[in-house]
């Protein structure tokens, strides 16, 4: 390979190489950088590197929905009129024409009918809004079943699930605007839960209002979390987020040439400002197709907010639906107590569970490495199998998460499946306690038998697909050893620490509280880390590799002697 | 004119003779005969034919029906208590019309609600089955079409009424039918049916008798000018084009939460993994001469 010399100085002279010619980017670019000293800046950062991986981008799909949220939120600002003034409607949609509404609905209908674009936009806001949280949830699966919330990230995880709180509380507040059925029937739900609360629940709910339900207040009031608390709040975790992911770098993959002290990928420029910018333009381009092709929240359907009135299938957005599902499926339990009825049936579902849900994902890093004593950092990632308890929990969490999900949609389940809706609550009432069980122990176990799967690669070699006959008759398929790379891909774990004996733990010394502690701990770690399989030792390894030299070698003597014509055989 | 005038006198010297009374009121009994057989035989025929549509519906209903309907509609009770099929005494000509004549009826099998399904009776023996169970009592008539139909109205009248009739729609019928007339479900197995794309008249006669797990809209409670109101606006849902693309159904955010996982973000997981996959493409010459 020659070696290009054309940028090379061809003199040792006291004048500093510039660039050659009257270059009009590099000469911006230069005056830019002697004002700015943007140079220095970005020396580093456009050569960050990333590494290579698809489910590496799932938090992308979040930031560039979050983009076009920000596109079309503006657009709808310019038209809707966060007011809750009766007017009579009088625009283009005649089967409303006359009715009276609240100003925010007849704008919102004004958007979808009368301003040029403005339903694509509505439901373009409203898509991205759907896949704006959906991406941060399979993102958040994705760095915790992969390990990448371990030292030094925690952090970033506990940003990522307020991101999560935050989407969700932004979304309710969208959904709640346009004041058309569902948004009041939404509203008034929230008014029911606040209320659910022992003591404060009516001030609670008379301070959010104004007043009594539904006062003229609460529009204009979440109109400005809607757009100007909640998303403010979120581009500064959206931002610390990003700031701690490039000064963590990306954890990437194990592999040849990859440790817990290099990225290996591609820079920044100009390659992954490429592919993430092309992924801003699919991002928007799907939300577009979706908005222009799918409708969604067809508000002259639902017609104005009227507390009268309700309407069948009245469902929350999805990540409303699995505390909806709960509600959905409670038994009736309330409680009397000196004329105070404290309603289980309400607080449990709506004011316990989604809090709880959330300080035990919040918890999930700080448990993990209490149990395990791993304080180590890491920077690169673990393959679910390799984590069985871990993965098992978080697909006990998803089982509970989905099944709660499905029952939030039990009206509609009923009538397409033709099921009574009522075995539909029974079953859920069981499922949401079983079905977690189930999860997890069936997930634990195929990620060992994965494991083991693994270590038979290691030891056994592939299977080769050569089918080989023995003078006996019997047929047997040879393995082949695994390509080096592999094999050190497999390979590159550690193994799972050694939880303390109740021996050693007395034997440190340790008394009282700090002694049940670490015996706790140890039991858990046990649990935890029980019926996992190691990786095979170099010794085995180098052993296997020998056994299947030998067994290569027959092989080929085999497929040398013919067909019908037996080789060597000593077995 | 002299004829007649002699005539006239001829006749007029009759005038009060003995049997002048008898003859006018014969010659009045044979024109008001005349006249009613000349104007009266529809009716006479009709109602010779209804007695016969009558005995034709008997005939339809003690072989399709009278298994749980009982011989006379009276209803037949199971041992338990509980009813193969209820007493129709008193459901009325537009209870039949509406559960025959959209296949609710006759079932298929038990079940805690009868589906729609295809028409088993043609229209003849749906009217024959009708005026039959209409004859066993009291109960609701089949609707002019007139109650339900907006044919003659002007445009301008036809949109206050359909404007009218979503309000009137969304205070009584959404709570079980859905937003849009796309059904929902209903306690222990039984569904409130999709509404959309039915009959005008089906529609009048469900809010008149109640069908199932149905409440009545008695003339009281929705005057029939409200009933059409309501099924100008039903109307209207069906011929107004999708102003916002495919509806899915149109049952509200459940099937709105679906097309956002599957379609959405499956469709963009499934680009991320496209975009991971194609890596930085060095040229196939600089790749030969690296060789």
């Amino acid at each position: 390979m020659s070696v290009d010399v054309s940028k090379v100085a061809t003199t040792n002279g006291s004048t500093p190489a510039t660039t050659k010619g009257a270059q009009r980017a590099g000469a911006i670019a230069n005056w830019a950088d002697e004002r700015l000293g943007l140079g220095s800046a970005m020396k580093k950062n456009i050569r960050k590197v990333f590494p290579d991986h698809w489910s590496f981008m799932l938090g992308e799909i979040a930031l560039w929905s979050f983009v076009v949220l920000l596109l079309t939120g503006v657009f709808l600002t310019l038209w809707f009129d966060p007011s809750m003034t009766e007017i009579q409607y009088n625009g283009s949609y005649d089967p409303l024409r006359g009715v009276h509404m609240s100003s925010a609905m007849a704008s919102t209908l004004d958007i979808s009918f009368d301003v040029r674009g403005g339903l694509l936009m509505r439901q373009m806001h409203h898509w991205a809004a759907m896949i704006f949280i959906a991406s941060m949830m399979i993102h958040m699966l994705r760095v915790y079943l992969t390990g990448a919330f371990r030292k030094p990230r925690e952090v970033n995880w506990i940003i990522g699930c307020l991101l999560l709180l935050l989407g969700t509380i932004e979304g309710f507040t969208g959904y709640s605007l346009p004041d058309d059925l569902l948004s009041g029937t939404g509203v008034r739900a929230a008014d029911g839960f606040m209320k659910a609360t022992p003591v404060v629940g009516t001030y609670m709910s008379f301070f959010l209002f104004g007043g009594e339900f539904p006062g003229d207040a609460i529009i204009p009031r979440f109109y400005a979390m809607h757009i100007l608390l909640i998303p403010g709040l979120l581009l500064a975790l959206i931002a610390a987020h990003m700031l701690l992911l490039v000064y963590h770098k990306h954890t990437q993959w194990p592999g040849p040439g990859r440790t817990e002290q290099n990225v290996v990928g591609y820079p920044m420029l100009p390659v992954y400002a490429a592919k993430a910018g092309g992924f801003f333009f699919i991002v928007f381009g799907v939300t577009a197709l979706m908005g222009g092709l799918f409708s969604i929240n067809n508000v002259w359907k639902l017609g104005p907010y009227d507390p009268s009135k309700v309407t069948a299938g009245s469902q929350p957005d999805w990540y409303m639906g699995w505390p909806d599902g709960l509600l959905r499926i409670i038994p009736p339990w309330e409680t009397h107590l000196w004329g105070i009825t404290i309603s289980w049936n309400v607080m449990l579902p709506i004011l316990v569970m989604p809090p709880l849900m959330l300080m035990i994902l919040m918890a999930l890093p700080f448990i993990e490495s209490w149990l395990t004593g791993d304080k180590r950092e890491h920077h690169l990632l673990q393959r679910p199998r390799n984590a069985p308890t871990r993965t098992a929990i978080m697909v006990a969490l998803m089982t509970f998460y989905g099944l709660s999900w499905a029952a939030g949609g039990n009206d509609i389940i009923a009538i397409k499946l033709h099921l009574s809706i009522n075995q539909i609550t029974y079953f859920m009432r069981g499922a949401v306690f079983i079905g977690p069980v189930i999860a997890f122990i069936i997930t634990r176990r195929w990620c060992i038998s994965l494991q083991r799967h693994d270590e038979g690669k290691l030891l056994h070699g592939f299977e080769s697909g050569v089918l080989v006959r023995s003078p006996e008759g019997g047929y047997a398929e040879k393995h082949l050893p695994l390509p080096e790379g592999q094999a050190y891909t497999l390979t590159a774990r550690d193994d799972d620490p050694v939880p303390e004996t109740p021996e050693q733990i007395e034997a440190s010394g340790a008394t009282g509280r700090d002694l049940r502690a670490r015996k706790l701990r140890a039991r858990l770690a046990t649990l935890f880390f029980a019926d996992n399989v190691q990786k095979p030792t170099a010794e085995e390894i180098h052993e296997a590799q020998h056994h299947a030299e030998h067994e290569l070698h027959e092989l080929e003597s085999q497929i040398a002697a013919g067909p019908n014509r037996h080789g060597p055989a000593d077995h | 004119m002299r004829l007649l005038n002699r005539s006239a006198g001829r006749l007029s010297r009759h005038r009060r003779g003995p049997i002048a009374g008898l003859l006018v009121l014969v010659c009045g009994l044979l024109l008001t005969g005349g006249m009613y057989a000349a104007f009266a035989p529809a009716q006479a025929d009709s109602n010779q034919s209804q007695e016969e549509l009558v005995k034709e519906g008997r005939e339809l209903f003690l072989v399709g029906c009278a298994f749980c309907h009982g011989q006379n509609g009276e209803g037949v009770l199971t041992q338990g208590g509980s009813q193969y099929g209820p007493a129709l005494t008193d459901v009325g000509s537009a209870a039949v019309d509406f559960q025959v004549g959209t296949g609710r009826m006759p079932m298929a099998q038990p079940g805690a609600q009868a589906p729609r399904k295809e028409v088993v009776y043609t229209k003849d023996e749906i009217a024959a089955l009708s005026a039959y169970v209409g004859s066993l009592g009291t109960g609701p008539q089949i609707p002019d079409a007139e109650l339900y139909s907006t044919d003659g109205m002007s445009q301008k009248d036809v949109d206050e009424l359909v404007s009218r009739g979503g309000q009137i729609f969304l205070a009584n019928c959404t709570a079980c039918h859905n937003f849009e007339g796309s059904g929902g479900a209903m306690p222990r197995g039984g569904f409130a049916p999709k509404i959309r794309g039915v009959d005008s008249k089906h529609i009048y006669e469900a809010m008149l008798t109640g069908p199932q797990s149905m409440d009545t809209f008695s003339d009281g409670n929705i005057p029939p000018e409200d009933k059409k109101a309501v099924i100008a606006y039903l109307n209207e849902l069906n011929d107004a084009p999708s102003y916002s693309g495919f509806t899915l159904g149109s049952l509200g955010p459940v099937s709105e939460g679906i097309i956002a996982w599957v379609g959405g973000l499956g469709i963009l997981v499934g680009f991320a993994v496209w975009i991971a996959a194609h890596t930085t493409r060095s040229s196939k010459k600089k790749d030969e001469a690296a060789a």
